[in-house]
């Protein structure tokens, strides 16, 4: 049974020793000489505007409530999934009603502009 | 093999967890409360439950930290708070020395894994994690999986209203 995880596990190990095989060999093998330009954020393309630690506008906040609902309603829609040729129409039911409620919720964000960017 | 599996993610959680407290720059602390959150899902995976591990990945990880991160980013806590001495620290001190002391005597007093229940290792593995999930979802907890749709339309509704300046 566990076994079935051990490619992931690999892939995980490859993974995390790659990223500190990288970050040791650039550190090693790569010249440092910093100046202020190469050390701005972007050291191509636009000059900075302000600092990227200003306050973020409240309209990410809906954006990112949304999300969380909308995954958490895909969470239980995987163990609904499984077992959906055992539960028939009794199931079809049962989340029909759970994605009704959800539905509601979706057309009221809609209709109240919420998905729009002010 | 699986015994030193546990203690790496064991050992990675608690630290990541440390840090989590630790990080100066509170996106940090977050970043290393999905490491934090990934290892409890490898640890689901070795108690063989796999759907609680991607639960936790999807929902703990992806979901909750992205709430997270926004909440950090609103409130503009981006600049680092030096660390000073308040009487909090000592009287936070004290607390954890006591509920270590209670969880030890706790522990030490009954059985450290716990009762059995009626799932057992065989039947996650002869049925599926997932499909006992469901099959208890739809039928024995019906009525709390109904309730959590009226608890997230509840939250869609309160995030319109606090964030939207006219509702």
């Amino acid at each position: 049974m566990l076994e079935n995880y051990l490619p992931i596990l690999v892939l995980v190990g490859i993974a995390f020793a790659f990223a500190v095989a990288v970050v040791i060999l650039s550190r090693l093998v790569g010249p440092n000489k910093p100046n202020d330009i190469k050390l701005a954020p972007y050291e191509c393309g636009m000059p900075l505007l302000s600092s990227a630690r200003d306050r973020f506008s409240i309209k990410f906040y809906i954006v990112a409530v949304t999300f969380i609902v909308f995954d958490i309603e895909v969470a239980f829609l995987y163990p609904w999934a499984v077992v959906f040729k055992q539960l028939g129409w009794y199931g079809a039911v049962t989340m029909g009603i759970f994605l009704f409620v959800l539905i509601v919720g979706f057309v009221y964000e809609w209709k109240k502009g919420a998905l729009e960017w002010e | 093999m699986l015994s030193i599996l546990f203690y790496l993610f064991a050992t990675v959680a608690i630290f990541s967890a440390f840090y989590v407290t630790k990080a100066r720059n509170p996106v940090n602390s977050a970043l290393c409360l999905v490491t934090t959150f990934i290892c409890f899902a490898v640890l689901y995976i070795t108690l063989d439950a796999p759907f609680m591990a991607a639960i936790q990945i999807i929902v703990y990880a992806g979901a909750i930290i992205v709430l997270i991160i926004f909440v950090i980013m609103l409130l503009n806590l981006g600049t680092a708070v030096k660390k000073r001495y308040t009487h909090a620290l000592a009287w936070g001190a004290a607390l954890s020395v006591i509920m270590l002391f209670i969880t030890n005597t706790f522990i030490r007093r009954g059985v450290p894994t716990g009762k059995l229940g009626d799932v057992t290792t065989q039947m996650i593995h002869s049925y599926g994690h997932t499909e006992l999930i469901g099959m208890a979802l739809f039928t024995e907890f019906l009525l709390p999986f109904e309730i959590a749709s009226i608890l997230l339309l509840v939250a869609i509704v309160g995030a319109i209203i606090l964030s939207k300046r006219q509702v």
